[in-house]
């Protein structure tokens, strides 16, 4: 589904991914982790070709991201994306949120495009709340509806770059338990996050980033009971122990 | 100097209406030209396309460089030049008004659009939306509805200015004020009135803005 080989990129002389190569199956779910800086939100926003990168190659669903010919919208309305900010359109209702992308870019009526905002909203368990503006509602709600935002476009994967990391403590369960059933439906998913349970929970293969390469991509069962590298036990023992 | 006599408002009033009314018409073209002309010239000046952004610029910057009087009798003189017919003050007025303040309005455009979080674009594109969607649907409104308060602010002032077009004759306000202080040899209570006409409007105006200020602080 996602492939990415040796992928490059700086900015000016600062090179923030160097040769990165990796791939998700469909129906996969990987967790992308590793400490600030690491060039895991550049990787996943590469995927998308929000970032533009200098080398190497990403392709989804057979589509190279990196080709000037390739139709960028069109593949992006495809993949859907969640934010650590939401993103959420401050200006626009949750309902309009919902259906902006849909009515504009995939051609549905406004009929068609609030049913399927309607039905998504009440899997999030918002459904309630539609008529309300962004801002008047908590973070993980607004999370959940950035999320059911990108499930509108019926993607064929989702990313996710640190979902859960502008949230309150207390507001992070409910946004997991939406991924963790998306996971549990099969979605191609890759995760950029620290939350470690999550990973052990839902995640097919963990990777581990440093300095702008992959230093681990391992089945999350091996990754947590014995990762190979000694940044990898660093930080793992450095998140898990507090 | 004999005493104030203030009557001569009376008989002035529908000459002072018809000024008013020009002013007011000059203001509101003048805005609302000015804020698309202006926005425009905002998206070319943000332009990745060197030249269009240059040119732009350069635009803006000439504007804002010549004093408004100049650029009102300039056109005045010019725009017949050009055109090879004789435009009247009031439509000269109103084309001077309508491009010296898409200068401002560009400036004010521009920050609205850059305060625009880089992750709503990026929240757009993500949507499958176009630039140019993102731009429409996701960006404008929110610079539009960031810079409301400047923008209104910008156009109490344009008010204000109009009174420049006493230059080249056009008949507003001010210059409907003269005329009849002219003809009734009362000049004085004629500036007078009018200047409370402006005053009662401006100051009306801005506390609107005020108003208007605390709710979009709220909203955010």
């Amino acid at each position: 589904m996602i492939e990415i080989r040796n992928l490059a990129k700086a900015y000016g002389a600062t090179p923030v991914l160097k040769g990165c190569s990796t791939s998700v199956a469909k129906g996969e779910v990987v967790v992308v982790c590793g400490p600030s800086g690491s060039g895991k939100s550049t990787l996943i926003k590469c995927v998308n070709g929000l970032e533009a990168f200098q080398g190497g190659s990403v392709s989804v669903d057979g589509i190279s991201v990196g080709d000037p010919k390739t139709d960028l919208p069109r593949l992006r309305a495809r993949v859907g994306m969640v934010f650590q900010h939401f993103e959420l359109f401050p200006h626009m209702s949750v309902r309009q949120n919902l259906a902006l992308a849909q009515l504009k870019v995939l051609g549905r009526d406004a009929a068609e495009a609030d049913a399927r905002a309607t039905k998504l909203l009440e899997r999030v368990g918002l459904a309630a709340h539609a008529d309300k503006f962004p801002g008047q509602l908590s973070g993980g709600q607004q999370q959940r509806v950035a999320i059911a935002r990108a499930l509108a476009m019926d993607p064929i994967c989702m990313l996710f770059d640190e979902p859960t990391s502008a949230l309150d403590p207390e507001m992070i369960g409910e946004v997991l338990d939406v991924m963790v059933e998306l996971a549990h439906e099969g979605m191609t998913m890759m995760v950029v996050t620290h939350e470690m349970g999550f990973a052990r929970k839902v995640a097919h293969r963990v990777i581990f980033m440093d300095q702008g390469e992959i230093v681990e991509d391992a089945p999350a069962a091996q990754f947590f009971e014995a990762p190979a590298s000694e940044r990898a036990k660093t930080f793992l023992a450095r998140i898990l122990h507090h | 100097m004999g005493e104030f006599d203030f009557t001569v408002w009376g008989p002035s009033l529908p000459f002072i209406r018809d000024g008013l009314l020009f002013t007011l018409r000059l203001t509101l073209i003048a805005m609302t030209g000015g804020i698309v002309l202006g926005t425009l010239l905002a998206l070319a000046r943000l332009s990745p396309i060197a030249p269009l952004s240059w040119l732009a610029g350069a635009y803006v910057d000439t504007m804002r460089s010549i004093p408004l009087v100049m650029v009102i009798l300039w056109f005045f003189l010019v725009i017949p030049f050009l055109t090879g017919t004789p435009v009247g003050a009031e439509t000269s007025a109103i084309i001077t008004f309508t491009a010296f303040e898409a200068a401002y309005f560009c400036e004010i455009m521009r920050s609205g659009i850059q305060s625009v979080p880089r992750g709503q674009v990026w929240a757009a594109q993500a949507l499958g939306l176009t630039q140019a969607q993102a731009m429409i649907h996701v960006v404008l409104p929110q610079a539009l509805r960031n810079m409301l308060p400047v923008l209104l602010t910008q156009t109490i002032v344009l008010f204000q200015d109009t009174s420049l077009v006493y230059a080249i004759g056009a008949k507003d306000l001010l210059k409907a004020a003269d005329v009849v202080g002219k003809n009734y040899n009362r000049p004085v209570e004629m500036i007078v009135l009018s200047a409370l006409i402006y005053f009662a409007i401006c100051f009306s105006l801005s506390l609107a803005v005020r108003q208007l200020q605390k709710r979009v602080a709220i909203v955010r």
